[in-house]
């Protein structure tokens, strides 16, 4: 019942909206340029279902291949610098300012050095500055939070460096590591859609270019439901992502 | 023979200043040492450099036991949640390059012999408090040492388990007859497990006093109600308050 009840209410108050929205817009006679009522949102949706699913996949493909880049990247940084303090103290700083730094501030370069024929290998690069960091610091804290006394327990039993990384520290970096993935999942379809915006090409055909395509053309319904496909594709990344983190906690801890 | 001794050992702490001593405690083969004190009187420190994990600052520390035949149970279980409980007992075996099949098996034969034969392909997390404490006791049994250091192995627990797992621990030194240090709070646990309780000031922690427990180890039923308990227990008491005001 309290589940049924966890569902009801969102749905409610979204059919309630888009009914509100309906009719001011067919009351007040708004032009479908400036605000689409949602029935002619659905009717672009259902038109353009084809090309928009297909711009899905565009942008979820170049954000997935983007957190692989990322992943490896991040965690291979992270192990090498946990193993090294100086190497801690040389990559921190580069890590924050490449955090800190907007990735449409980057964007421009990026796509030079991609070359403008390839505006894929740019975006899944942006995206893929933007998943970096929480893996990268998921990874490093992870590493070092292994439990005290169990770091006491293998100084005393004598554990030699390559055992306490591989019998201790990295098993305990796992939760950390499936929450970065997490969060840095969902901030690699955020970065490649920004940089699909800045790249401002055709070549990607991801959904960003689909958004742009349509509001140059003034067809606003198409945007919005463009919009829509893009807030159900992050939606279902999350579900998928938070499902994911579960079974990998349950993995690890054994229940 | 003495197994371990510290002899007039400090702990310089930065920032925090003297953390023990000048602290002396000789630990003698097959004996049973119960530690007590009041919070912050330094009796982990002085356990963990029996455990040979810390030096002093000042002062010996001396050591029969090799790698190896010194074992911790913490005050916490400290179990890896991503291992079984049989692998969390064979891992000391491991670490020191035992076969993985061999650690398996002496994990076992140690699991059962704490009661938890049945439990060895248990989770950490799937465990009681007081199911996960016998696996930590189990492991720190597996490599069969010469030294056995308990740092408060109990204070998590309800009654009626730390009593049931006082009598365990009895059991399972009566086997090998270990050396134990163990550090508690509590005055009745320190007279009812150990043949000899050193009672500790406040930090810095020096020895206030020592008292002998009569009476036979494993401890007979009724052993609470005996004279000779109800004794020590005075006499530690006494001791902790001397120590108190020292």
């Amino acid at each position: 019942m309290r589940r049924l009840a966890a569902i009801a209410a969102p749905v409610a108050l979204i059919v309630l909206l888009l009914a509100a929205w309906e009719i001011a817009c067919r009351a007040l006679a708004v032009p479908a340029y400036f605000l689409p009522t949602p029935s002619a949102i659905g009717q672009a949706l259902i038109a353009d279902w084809p090309t928009l699913l297909a711009s899905a996949w565009a942008t979820l493909r170049m954000a997935l291949m983007a957190l692989v880049v990322a992943s490896l990247i991040a965690q291979g940084v992270a192990l090498a610098v946990a193993l090294s303090p100086t190497a801690e103290r040389a990559v921190r700083p580069l890590a924050v300012v490449l955090q800190v730094t907007p990735v449409v501030a980057i964007a421009p370069l990026v796509l030079i050095w991609a070359g403008i024929d390839h505006p894929t290998r740019a975006i899944v690069a942006l995206a893929a500055i933007v998943a970096f960091f929480p893996i990268f610091s998921g990874a490093l804290t992870g590493l070092k939070s292994a439990d005290p006394d169990l770091e006491r327990l293998f100084d005393l039993y004598g554990a030699s460096r390559g055992q306490r990384l591989v019998r201790l520290r990295l098993p305990s970096a796992v939760p950390f590591l499936l929450e970065g993935h997490k969060v840095a999942a969902g901030l690699a379809v955020i970065g490649a859609v920004v940089a699909e915006f800045v790249a401002g090409s055709g070549g990607a055909q991801g959904l960003a270019w689909r958004i742009l395509e349509a509001g140059n053309r003034l067809q606003t319904a198409k945007m919005f439901a463009a919009l829509v496909v893009l807030g159900l594709m992050g939606a279902l990344l999350h579900a998928l992502l938070e499902a994911g983190e579960k079974a990998g906690l349950r993995w690890w801890r054994g229940r | 023979m003495s197994v371990a001794a510290l002899r007039q050992v400090e702990v310089d702490y930065a920032g925090r200043g003297k953390a023990l001593g000048p602290f002396s405690l000789d630990i003698g083969a097959g004996e049973i040492v119960a530690l007590v004190g009041p919070s912050g009187c330094g009796k982990s420190t002085a356990l963990r450099l029996l455990a040979g994990l810390e030096a002093p600052t000042r002062g010996e520390v001396a050591r029969t036991p090799g790698r190896g035949e010194t074992a911790v149970v913490f005050q916490a279980p400290t179990l890896a949640p991503w291992l079984s409980a049989r692998a969390n007992v064979a891992l000391p075996l491991e670490l020191a390059g035992v076969g993985r099949r061999e650690a398996a098996a002496r994990a076992e034969a140690a699991l059962a012999r704490v009661g938890l034969g049945a439990a060895a392909d248990a989770r950490p997390a799937q465990l009681s408090g007081g199911m996960a404490m016998r696996v930590s006791l189990a492991r720190a049994l597996v490599t069969e040492p010469k030294l056995l250091l308990l740092d408060e192995p109990f204070a998590a627990l309800d009654e009626i388990t730390r009593r049931a797992l006082a009598d365990d621990v009895l059991a399972l030194w009566a086997q090998a007859k270990p050396a134990i240090v163990f550090v508690t709070h509590n005055v009745e646990e320190a007279a009812y497990m150990a043949d000899r309780v050193a009672v500790m000031t406040r930090g810095p922690g020096r020895i206030a006093g020592e008292a002998k427990v009569a009476g036979p180890l494993p401890r007979p039923t009724g052993f609470r109600t005996a004279a000779a308990f109800r004794d020590t227990v005075e006499a530690v008491s006494g001791l902790l308050g001397q120590g108190m005001a020292a």
